[in-house]
């Protein structure tokens, strides 16, 4: 099982040609901004917006569905429980602010290629240096962070096979401490990859 | 270039769990082509990331051209690029031009001059087809060769490998064996694949973590056989 959640997908639309800091700051500003979307009609509105962006930069209703599918059981749950506490239009607001932002930070990294993320994260933290903080120490862990999605996915995909494959019998402790192990080894084995291509230096 | 073991001994672990790998190891490296041979735990791989200061011997040296691996560790492994067995483990950006440019990050170049190098590298390797597709993706054979270009584009003098076929099939493994053989770099080659060996300088035969044969791929090979009583 591998994981394609957000990977950059080559392409020539404005989004893609679109500078990486301006898509973070875009980002960032949403974001911020979801808090004042109060209105059920303002974030259906954004949705359509969104939706208009991911046609904008090629990509299609498939694609977009790829990005929210992994929080799909949250999404519903999330949009149960305001149903029942509240109404129809707080969950609409709630459940689709979330949707939206899911899917534009999945867009920004469809459209821009990660070492341009991390440039513009080293960027913004080259003004920490004289704090003492290596702004390549900071894009470093943005990039783990981007590669470990895909990296935990599959490693619990493995735990899953080999699990069915002694037993039909679903255990959360036999998934979670092999997964947990897994993922450590892993962890240590990339540490040791990094020291050896200098990146500790 | 010369790698120098000086009485290096080393012990993983302490206490009633400690499990020394490496006795009394003296030896000395300066050919091209240098194999390294030895049965599962044999110290073998230990040796091999002694050579790039990844381990530090618990006792005596290990020097890359004079270099101490214990005090010299970053400048050493400018020149000693290393392939693991995994090359999942090395895998560090999405793409593979990506992954493959990320270790000229620090690189004083032009940026012009590391997309050219990147390219260079990838062209050299068939996987410029493959710039823009995601790296974890790639076959096993692919895999190796991307983790070997993104080692290689930092232009290394020396190369270690630790088992790169291990996970391997026959194919891709005997490709991974010529694109070695065309390796400027000098290269020394932890590998069980011992006919990717046939035409190294040197082979070095590990047994329980002692240095127990030291010699022409032949010699050295049938040293090993007879050793694992495998002999036919």
């Amino acid at each position: 099982m591998t994981s394609t959640l957000g990977l950059y997908r080559p392409g020539t639309s404005p989004l893609h040609r679109l500078p990486a800091w301006v898509k973070l700051v875009a980002l960032v500003v949403l974001g911020a901004g979801a808090v004042f979307l109060t209105y059920w009609w303002l974030v259906v509105g954004l949705l359509a917006v969104v939706a208009g962006l991911y046609a904008l930069a090629g990509f299609g209703p498939a694609t977009m569905g790829k990005q929210v599918r992994p929080m799909l059981f949250f999404l519903v749950f999330t949009a149960a429980y305001h149903l029942w506490t509240a109404d129809w239009r707080r969950a609409v607001v709630v459940t689709g602010t979330l949707t939206a932002l899911v899917l534009m930070a999945a867009l920004v990294t469809l459209t821009t290629r990660t070492s341009r993320l991390i440039d513009v994260i080293v960027a913004a933290a080259g003004p920490l240096r004289r704090f003492g903080v290596d702004p390549e120490r900071v894009g470093l862990m943005l990039t783990m962070g981007i590669r470990c999605v895909p990296l935990v996915a599959e490693l619990a995909g493995q735990v899953r096979e080999a699990q069915l494959a002694r037993s039909n019998a679903t255990s959360v402790r036999a998934f979670a401490v092999p997964l947990v192990v897994r993922t450590l080894r892993r962890a240590d084995a990339m540490g040791e990859a990094l020291v050896a291509r200098g990146v500790d230096d | 270039m010369l790698i120098k073991a000086d009485h290096v001994t080393h012990t993983y672990g302490d206490g009633p769990m400690a499990r020394t790998v490496l006795h009394d190891l003296n030896v000395e490296l300066a050919e091209r082509r240098i194999g390294v041979i030895g049965h599962n735990g044999s110290g073998k791989s230990t040796f091999a990331r002694m050579i790039n200061g990844l381990v530090v011997p618990s006792e005596g040296t290990v020097t890359v051209d004079g270099l101490d691996t214990r005090t010299k560790a970053k400048e050493i492994r400018r020149r000693v690029g290393f392939c693991f067995t995994d090359p999942d483990n090395q895998i560090i950006m999405p793409t593979v031009a990506e992954d493959v440019a990320f270790g000229l990050r620090r690189a004083k170049l032009s940026a012009d001059e590391k997309a050219a190098r990147v390219q260079d590298i990838l062209d050299h390797f068939g996987l410029a087809g493959h710039a823009d597709h995601p790296a974890h993706l790639l076959s096993g054979g692919q895999k190796q060769l991307m983790a070997m270009a993104s080692v290689l584009v930092t232009r290394p003098e020396i190369l270690v490998m630790d088992e790169p076929t291990t996970l391997l099939d026959l194919r891709n493994a005997a490709m991974i064996g010529r694109v070695v053989a065309d390796l400027d770099q000098s290269v020394v080659l932890v590998t069980h694949h011992l006919y990717l060996l046939e035409n190294f300088d040197r082979v070095l035969v590990f047994n329980g973590g002692r240095l127990v044969a030291d010699d022409i791929p032949a010699n050295a090979i049938s040293a090993y056989q007879d050793l694992m009583a495998v002999r036919r």
